[in-house]
């Protein structure tokens, strides 16, 4: 069961210190070391990464949600058309999705131009594929649990009873 | 021409929290540990039920005990998790807060000059609650020794036996003390033997933890929701009881303003006698609201019940790699440290508060047996409360 408390607690904040977490279990500094290793070797934990806000950044940042349909034939399955689409340094996530359209890509490049031209020659021209839509992120306002934005205000009493 | 004032508003002094709130007011950047309700928002499904309710209209007074559907619903849902049976049409009010619940008792229970006991450390408004009503306070002191529970022998020795009505409150505001069925049965004993009324005020019920102290190092997979007891559940108890619940904690709902309470048909109708010429009804979108968060909230509840433990075994620790002494708080969502070194508990925390930007409330404001301790809510970030703490840390090695 410390497996899934460690878990919730790194999804909470990939950070907190093993100190900290064991502040928060019942575990000690070493058990909470050994749980993140086992999971990280299990695979559970596929890595570490930040939350960000690049609407709070000078620099831009382009994402896409792309939906993408595709023929299936004999000797090609969604995994092997997956396969090809995952290893593009561009494509940030990829799911099988249920509904209209089989693919769900998340593309994320440095301009509307890089993301484009990325799609048009690079994805689409993928013989599998029969449609690509493109959706261009104008703002977001939650990522990966965390809301973005400034909010956030306690305007509880700072002392009550 | 000044308005003469009541000798009853007279006699109660000023709030000791508000002084620490100016303070905490006036400066910047402060971490507060001295807030009394949760820092989460309302489950989204009680707050889309309260939506709802306006959109459709539902916006005149409901009966004066609260929507049959209501009272019907918390009949089962106490019966369910805290095994008591209470009748809706007659044994259950709803009210505007546990607040109004605990004042209505006062006022039907307490005549001029009779006496309140009230174990210590209490929530701030018990007192001023029987002073308004006329009556007597008897404050009954709990230790840190007992962990802050309340014995048959503090009742004995503060002279309970000839009192009429006693207050207790657990888990209990300001020490995040429980008590087990083995601690309630000698009370309920005294009680019975001395023929007191109870006001149990049972507000923080849904959020104990590791109750069962023998299992503590084999965590349990759920939160230990449930495991709550109550007085009025022992024999003989039920009859002169009341128990306050209410929504503000563990639904998070405290600005919707809705708690009711539980007890004999006689007493709750007297309590109805006295909210129906003041409050007529308790407010009606909290009402729709209540109902949904005890129709489909468990989850939530359990969440967040979650999440305070986790703090609560964060700040515990943290007080103790301080070198603050803490005891074991297992409910509510506060915790009850010693206060270090040469300082009184007021110093403590006015000291902190100046130099640190920390604002824990002293103890003595919650009464007897509350010297020298802080009470330290954790209904707060993590990251504030590490924050927090690494203050605390720091003003204690630099003064004690
Ligand atoms: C022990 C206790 N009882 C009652 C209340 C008030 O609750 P309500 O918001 O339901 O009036 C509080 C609030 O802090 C409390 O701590």
């Amino acid at each position: 069961m410390s497996e899934r408390e460690v878990l919730e607690l790194l999804r909470e904040n990939a950070r907190y210190s093993t100190a900290d977490i064991a502040r928060m279990t019942d575990l000690d500094g070493t058990e909470v070391e050994a749980v993140i290793e086992e999971l990280e070797a299990a695979g559970v934990v596929r890595g570490y990464q930040a939350v960000v806000d690049w609407d709070k950044l000078e620099d831009e940042r382009v994402r896409a949600e792309v939906e993408l349909n595709v023929r299936l034939d004999r000797e090609t399955g969604y995994g092997d058309i997956a396969e090809r689409l995952a290893r593009f340094p561009q494509v940030k996530a990829l799911r099988l999705v249920s509904g209209d359209y089989d693919f769900d890509m998340e593309v994320e490049g440095d301009s509307i131009r890089e993301v484009s031209q990325f799609i048009s020659e690079k994805v689409a021209p993928v013989p599998e594929i029969t449609q690509t839509v493109t959706h261009y992120v104008m703002t977001s306002y939650k990522e990966n649990g965390i809301e973005l934005g400034d909010g956030e205000d306690d305007d509880r009493l700072s002392v009550s009873p | 021409m000044t308005i003469e004032l009541s000798d009853r508003v007279k006699t109660v002094p000023p709030s000791g929290i508000r002084r620490f709130f100016e303070i905490a007011e006036e400066r910047d950047e402060v971490i507060s540990l001295g807030v009394g309700e949760p820092d989460f928002s309302t489950p989204w499904a009680a707050r889309d039920a309260a939506i709802a309710s306006l959109e459709q209209g539902k916006t005149s007074y409901t009966a004066n005990r609260g929507t049959r559907e209501l009272r019907e619903s918390i009949a089962d849902y106490v019966a369910d998790r805290f095994n008591l049976g209470y009748d809706p049409d007659e044994e259950i009010i709803v009210t505007a807060g546990a607040s109004e619940a605990v004042d209505l008792a006062f006022r039907a229970f307490v005549d001029p000059g009779d006496t309140v006991a009230i174990a210590q450390p209490s929530y701030i408004s018990y007192e001023p609650g029987v002073i308004f009503a006329g009556g007597e306070v008897l404050p009954v002191p709990t230790r840190k020794e007992d962990d802050f529970r309340l014995t048959a022998e503090a009742l004995d020795a503060a002279g309970a036996a000839d009192a009429d009505a006693l207050v207790c409150c657990y888990p209990n505001n300001p020490t995040g003390a429980i008590m087990r069925k083995e601690d309630l049965k000698p009370i309920a004993d005294f009680v019975r033997e001395h023929d007191l009324t109870v006001l149990s005020d049972e507000i923080y019920a849904e959020l104990t933890y590791d109750v069962d102290e023998s299992h503590s190092s084999a965590r349990k997979t759920k939160s230990s929701v449930g495991d709550h007891a109550s007085i009025a559940t022992f024999d003989g108890m039920r009859e002169r009881t009341i128990v306050f619940n209410g929504f503000s904690k563990a639904h998070a709902m405290t600005g919707l303003r809705l708690g009711y309470a539980l007890g004999p048909a006689g007493a709750i109708g007297a309590m109805n006698k006295i909210h129906q010429y003041t409050m007529l009804s308790a407010p009606t979108t909290a009402q729709h609201a209540a109902l949904e968060a005890l129709d489909s909230c468990d989850d939530d509840v359990r969440e967040m019940v979650d999440q305070y433990d986790r703090r609560r075994r964060f700040v515990l620790s943290r007080f103790r790699e301080i070198g603050m002494d803490v005891f074991e708080a297992r409910g509510a969502f506060y915790c009850f440290p010693e206060v270090p070194g040469n300082f009184t508990a007021e110093e403590f925390a006015e000291e902190v508060l100046r130099e640190q930007g920390v604002a824990v409330v002293p103890g003595d404001v919650f009464g007897a047996g509350g010297e020298g301790h802080l009470r330290i809510s954790y209904a707060t970030g993590l990251d504030d409360l590490r924050e927090a703490l690494n203050r605390i840390e720091a003003f204690v090695d630099e003064h004690v």
